[in-house]
């Protein structure tokens, strides 16, 4: 069992190919670099390979099955380790990670191929991996957050890879920001973790955990503290209300970034941890419906804005904010193996759809606003074809990987005990929403007559390292979420059993808490609502787009203000600005560093130290340069302070 | 070889002094063997603290390798020296900053070269003297000695407003040093008083004569010291000479003022006014909740302040205010992790702040600015230095696998388990540097070059790199194995917490899993779970486990 006894191994491959190009890569030949970044990630992925066919092995009751290594942080009672644990949960994970990644770096080499600093861009898609890949190993809650606040940089990083525009590198520093912002509930999640069971273990945690009464929604307590602390985090790395500021800005970034980072992996990291910490949140039931809740609304309203948005990149940032609205929202009414079964269908279409963005923007020489594309279906038929089953895929098409993984969380937000009418409501308009969005997208881009200018722009479809990429992704969109399938006519689900070890405890938990009740037949009717309503929203689409074109702008007329409101998206930025921004900078220069450092402070020592300038420049004339004389006036002045304070204090003594 | 190991704390305390004393002999036009003078022995110094690494036992309790002898009998002050596993650090850190900055001053500095290595070297042995004394006498004396040659470094080789700054410091830190004077007079004389007629200066002596006085005596001693080291750390309010003293000094000056004489505050508070705080629980708690609020103030404010700064010096001068504060609240936790959280942060501070001082020491040399608005787009130029730069920056800000985020974390889970609003202040304070930090490395390096003196900066030059790149490999060090610090913490960390924080021990034993017993030991889960039931909310207010009761 090679790789299982040196679970080490998986994520020290890509921080090799970090090292060595980071160090080397600039004197390297093209060639080199690209062996190395997608070379080691590759490795990563067949390492995986390898591990869940060892993992298959082992028996129930090796799972987690842990490694330890090295001592970290160890003092008196506390101790973090770099400790590597793989379960079912970690597989997925793992899979999506390495995988979809692998992916990601073969397209790079095509995408990035005339950028400078190509050695430091797979530098640091190297670097990520190795921290996402620390994320979703760790065994501690310590190192999940070296992993959590790695991706972070990373994300920073690649974000401002073009540093020369101002707009990149402001948008790098709000990520990392905002992302802090709720790193501070992480920070003080992990601590009161500690507090409370004595160590940050995952093993021990969960297990004294789950020995500890469910918090009813009468009497929060710890349990509720922890969970909804960590959620902090959560939302902030997984760009959730009202934290989800960055994630448009974050586009920014190189498009193999925004598929990577902002939609397969990093984003995803809060939805993992909540799945991760299942334990926790399952006993504390408000921490539950905070969950639920906020992944519902999130899943509304960003599906609401990506309606107006005409960047075809922020379409889809908008669009991966609402779908992981959806992962939280299945996590919150307590199926989280639906939440990261949505995780991976969403880490493949999603993934593909911004890999193809990026072959249109390519093929379009650098042109991201829709407004200036059109009928670009017959130039480039790979990147249609293989958008178009994305985009099918995320509007929940029968059969497709996206429909089952959907459908999965619209049924279990109605019947569970957590969910409810409401939540299922809400989660259906936002699909309603998604297929209306991602349909506009594709007309607009693919379909009707040509916007730009075709003497300047010459539309060319993509090199073959960039399509091979496209099209594996396109069939594991498709047929991603078909181990769900059997599920269908009255079978099994098989990602569900898969997962089904991890979330045993808590699955009991649930039960026992609310009658559940399990109904194909409502199953299949709530089925039929969800795809009743995608197809309305492809056929709305459809019409504002291909047979009546002039609608949109009509509308826009009509409902002027609410659509600005959206367009400008809602204002939330500039809400921010006044709000936060704008005051922190009046209180730092105004208030503390003139009134009361400059002002206060300095004033009142003013008077000593103006005596003490003139004194000073007397004093140059008789030190300059001599020592002795000087130290000479150090003793005097000294002798004459302690004489006049020394008074009191002999008092004392007698 | 036996005199060496007998005298090795005399021999590195002294090391930097007989270089000084060898520039006396060389003539001032000979520039270039000043330089090489004070360059040979800033390393000597360090070279001869190498052996302290193999010497020095850390699981030895109290002081070691100590060296007395009889200096001025007629008061009863000795040549005493000696270290334990927090001045061991500190040691270590003083000699390699020491061998570092006078490195980088070789071409900094261009006026009165023979000045500059003399007094530097002087200012190493006093810094030194500072960490290694056990005499409370000498103590002072090295304290004073220090003072001299830093006040010079800012009046005669600083820029602009030198004489001001350099001024400003010196009223500063003197009016400290007295008030601490009578603070070392007042225990002396209560020895004297104690024994009948018997003076010493010996501090661990004069420290344990302090247990059989009243409170109140304590507690007028607490804030006699309290005012020397306050000033020193810098905390708010006393923190206004710190921006002008460091804007001012030249660039090695500045690492040395932030890497090692800060510390010299906190390193006090450590010695000396953790042992003389008073027994009885109302008057520690009230000593404790201002050092607190002083030092949470402090965090926020300078990290608030630091958001609008200009100059980049002062920025990063405000940003060791903010650290500071850091430190100051782990100590005063009076935990265990606070207090080696706290000395591992004062390291770290050391090397990640004396690397941002470097780092805008190789702007001014070729640029003769320090203004924000005068840089921007410095990746393209100088990519080494944006990559030094970014590492510096994240390990400043506690960026998890960089020495920072050890200390940060550390402090807080001591503070957390006394406070949890403390904690929760400390990580805003966290969230803040991450902004200005970034914020500065942005307007810095990131963007077109917008200033056309900026297009053909140099990189940095192997001198530059040889001063940067160890720093770099120590905060990734601490950062990735940070253990053989705690090793030498735990020892006096102990020590001191058994008498400030007398119940802590007993009631870990209690209520936490045993120190040694691998996690997950199921013996402790009852006891933690019981705990919890008696406090079901999150409110902590008393400092210490044992004193709930």
């Amino acid at each position: 069992m090679p790789l299982l006894d040196h679970l080490w191994i998986i994520p020290s491959l890509p921080l090799l190919g970090a090292a060595l190009n980071g160090l080397f890569g600039a004197r390297w030949p093209k060639r080199w670099v690209d062996v190395v970044g997608v070379g080691t990630t590759g490795l990563a992925f067949a390492a995986t390979l390898e591990l869940i066919r060892e993992f298959a092995h082992l028996r129930a009751d090796q799972v987690p099955w842990s490694k330890s290594y090295l001592t970290w942080i160890g003092a008196g009672n506390f101790r973090a380790g770099f400790d590597l644990q793989v379960d079912q949960l970690t597989i997925v994970m793992l899979l999506v990670v390495t995988g979809v990644g692998w992916l990601i770096h073969i397209y790079s080499t095509g995408y990035m191929a005339h950028e400078g600093g190509y050695y430091r861009f797979f530098a640091e898609m190297n670097l990520f991996t190795f921290f996402m890949l620390t994320l979703v190993m760790a065994a501690n809650f310590v190192l999940l957050f070296v992993g959590w606040e790695g991706v972070g940089l990373c994300s920073y990083l690649l974000i401002g890879f073009f540093f020369l525009r101002k707009s990149a590198a402001d948008a790098g520093k709000k990520a990392f920001i905002v992302t802090r912002i709720g790193d501070f509930g992480f920070t003080l999640g992990i601590l009161l973790i500690f507090w409370v069971f004595g160590s940050v273990d995952y093993a021990t945690v969960f297990n004294r955990a789950a020995g500890m009464p469910v918090e009813n929604a009468g009497q929060p307590g710890v349990l509720t503290s922890i969970s909804l602390l960590l959620l902090a985090g959560a939302i902030g790395k997984s760009a959730q209300l009202p934290l989800y500021v960055w994630l448009p800005d974050a586009m920014e970034g190189p498009t193999p970034v925004s598929a990577l980072i902002h939609a397969a992996t990093m984003v995803t990291a809060g939805v993992y941890m909540v799945a991760r910490a299942h334990i926790l949140y399952s006993h504390a039931p408000i921490a539950m419906t905070t969950v639920a809740v906020i992944g519902g609304l999130t899943a509304l309203y960003a599906a609401t804005i990506g309606l107006v948005q005409t960047d075809i990149k922020r379409v889809l940032a908008y669009s991966t904010v609402s779908q992981i609205g959806y992962m939280f929202l299945a996590c919150g009414v307590g199926a989280f193996s639906a939440g990261i079964f949505h995780l991976m269908t969403h880490a493949f279409f999603k993934a593909l759809l911004f890999l193809a963005a990026g072959s249109v923007i390519h093929a379009m020489g650098g042109e991201q606003d829709m407004r200036r594309m059109g009928g670009l279906r017959k130039q480039i038929p790979w990147t249609y074809w293989t958008m178009l089953l994305a985009t099918l895929s995320i509007s929940g098409a029968p059969l497709f990987a996206g429909f089952f993984s959907k459908d999965k969380i619209l049924f279990e937000t109605a019947v569970s005990l957590y969910g409810g009418r409401v939540l299922w409501a809400i989660a259906l308009v936002a699909a309603l929403l998604t297929a209306f969005y991602m349909f506009r997208l594709i007309f607009l881009t693919f379909h009707g007559a040509p916007r730009y200018d075709a003497h300047a722009t010459h539309v060319h479809e993509s090199p073959k390292n960039m399509l091979a990429p496209l099209v594996v992704l396109a069939v594991l969109s498709v047929v991603g979420g078909w181990v769900a399938a059997p599920a269908l006519s009255g079978g099994a689900d098989y990602f569900e059993i898969y997962l089904a070890p991890v979330f045993a405890k808590s699955s009991a938990l649930l039960a026992t808490a609310g009658g559940e009740t399990e109904s194909r037949t409502l199953e299949l009717q709530l089925m039929g609502v969800a795809v009743g309503l995608a197809t309305l929203g492809f056929l709305v689409a459809w019409w504002f787009y291909i047979r009546r074109p002039q609608t949109p702008e009509w509308l826009a007329e009509t409902f002027h203000a609410p659509y600005k409101l959206l367009l400008n998206k809602y204002y939330v930025d500039e809400l921010y600005n006044l709000a936060i921004i704008r005051p922190i900078g009046w209180i730092s220069t105004r208030l503390l560093w003139q009134v009361v450092d400059e002002g206060a402070i300095d004033g009142s020592v003013n008077g000593v130290a103006h005596t003490a300038r003139r004194l000073g420049s007397r004093l140059r004339v008789l030190a300059s340069g001599n020592t002795r004389s000087y130290a000479a006036w150090v003793l005097v002045g000294a002798v004459l302070l302690l004489g006049l304070l020394l008074w009191p204090l002999l008092g004392m003594v007698r | 070889m036996d005199f060496f190991h007998n005298h090795i704390l005399s021999v590195v305390l002294f090391t930097p002094l007989v270089g000084s004393l060898l520039a006396l002999f060389i003539p001032r036009e000979n520039e270039n063997a000043h330089r090489v003078l004070g360059n040979v022995f800033g390393i000597l110094g360090f070279l001869v603290s190498l052996p302290l690494i193999w010497w020095f036992n850390p699981s030895t309790k109290g002081f070691q390798l100590i060296e007395n002898l009889d200096w001025i009998p007629s008061i009863g002050a000795r040549y005493t020296l000696g270290i334990d596993g927090i001045s061991f650090l500190l040691v270590m850190l003083t000699t390699l900053l020491g061998a570092i900055s006078i490195l980088s001053s070789w071409s900094a500095i261009q006026a009165r070269v023979k000045e500059y290595y003399l007094l530097f070297l002087l200012l190493q042995t006093g810094m030194l003297g500072v960490f290694m004394s056990l005499d409370f006498f000498l103590f002072y004396v090295f304290w004073e000695v220090m003072l001299v040659p830093m006040y010079f470094l800012i009046g005669v080789w600083g820029s602009e407003r030198r004489l001001y700054a350099a001024i400003k410091f010196f009223l500063y830190t003197l009016a400290g040093s007295v008030v601490m004077l009578l603070g070392i007079l007042a225990v002396y004389f209560n020895y004297s008083k104690l024994t009948g007629g018997t003076y010493t200066f010996d501090i661990p002596t004069l420290l344990a004569s302090v247990s059989q006085s009243s409170d109140a005596f304590r507690t007028w001693l607490f804030w006699g010291f309290f005012f020397a080291f306050a000033i020193k750390v810098p905390m708010f309010p006393f923190h206004t000479w710190l921006p002008d003293a460091h804007t001012e000094a030249p660039t090695a000056g500045s690492v040395i003022l932030a890497g090692v004489l800060l510390k010299m505050g906190t390193y006090g508070f450590i010695r000396f006014s953790l042992p003389l705080m008073p027994q009885g629980v109302v008057a520690r708690q009230r000593i404790v909740g201002v050092m607190v609020a002083l030092s949470i103030i402090s965090i926020i404010y300078g990290a608030l302040v630091c958001m609008m700064q200009k100059d980049m010096k002062k920025l990063i001068a405000y940003s060791s205010v903010s650290h500071l504060g850091f430190c100051t609240l782990g100590l005063f936790a009076l935990t265990p992790m606070g207090l080696s959280g706290s000395v591992i942060q004062q390291i770290n501070h050391g090397i990640s702040t004396g690397a941002l001082f470097l780092i805008v020491g190789v702007l001014y040399e070729r640029r003769h600015t320090r203004l924000i608005s005068e840089f921007g787009g410095l990746s393209t130029p100088m990519p080494s230095f944006a990559a030094v730069y970014m590492i510096i920056t994240l390990s400043s800000l506690g960026m998890p696998l960089l020495n920072g985020f050890i200390g940060e974390f550390t402090i807080l889970r001591g503070v957390f388990e006394v406070n949890k609003t403390w904690a929760a202040w400390g990580v805003i304070g966290i969230i803040l540097g991450a902004a200005y930090l970034l914020w500065l490395y942005q307007r810095v390096m990131f963007g077109p070059v917008t200033n056309p003196a900026n297009e053909h900066l140099p990189d940095l030059n192997l001198r530059e790199q040889a001063t940067l790149v160890p720093l770099v490999l120590l905060a990734l060090w601490i950062g990735v194995y940070p253990k053989p610090l705690f090793r030498y913490l735990d020892v006096p960390v102990r020590q001191i917490v058994e008498r400030v924080n007398p119940g802590y021990y007993p009631a870990e034993r209690a209520t936490a899993p045993l120190e040694s017993a691998p996690a997950g030991a199921p013996g402790a889960a009852p006891a933690a779970v019981l705990e919890l039931d008696k406090h079901p909310t999150d409110s902590h207010p008393s400092p210490s486990p044992a004193e709930k009761e």
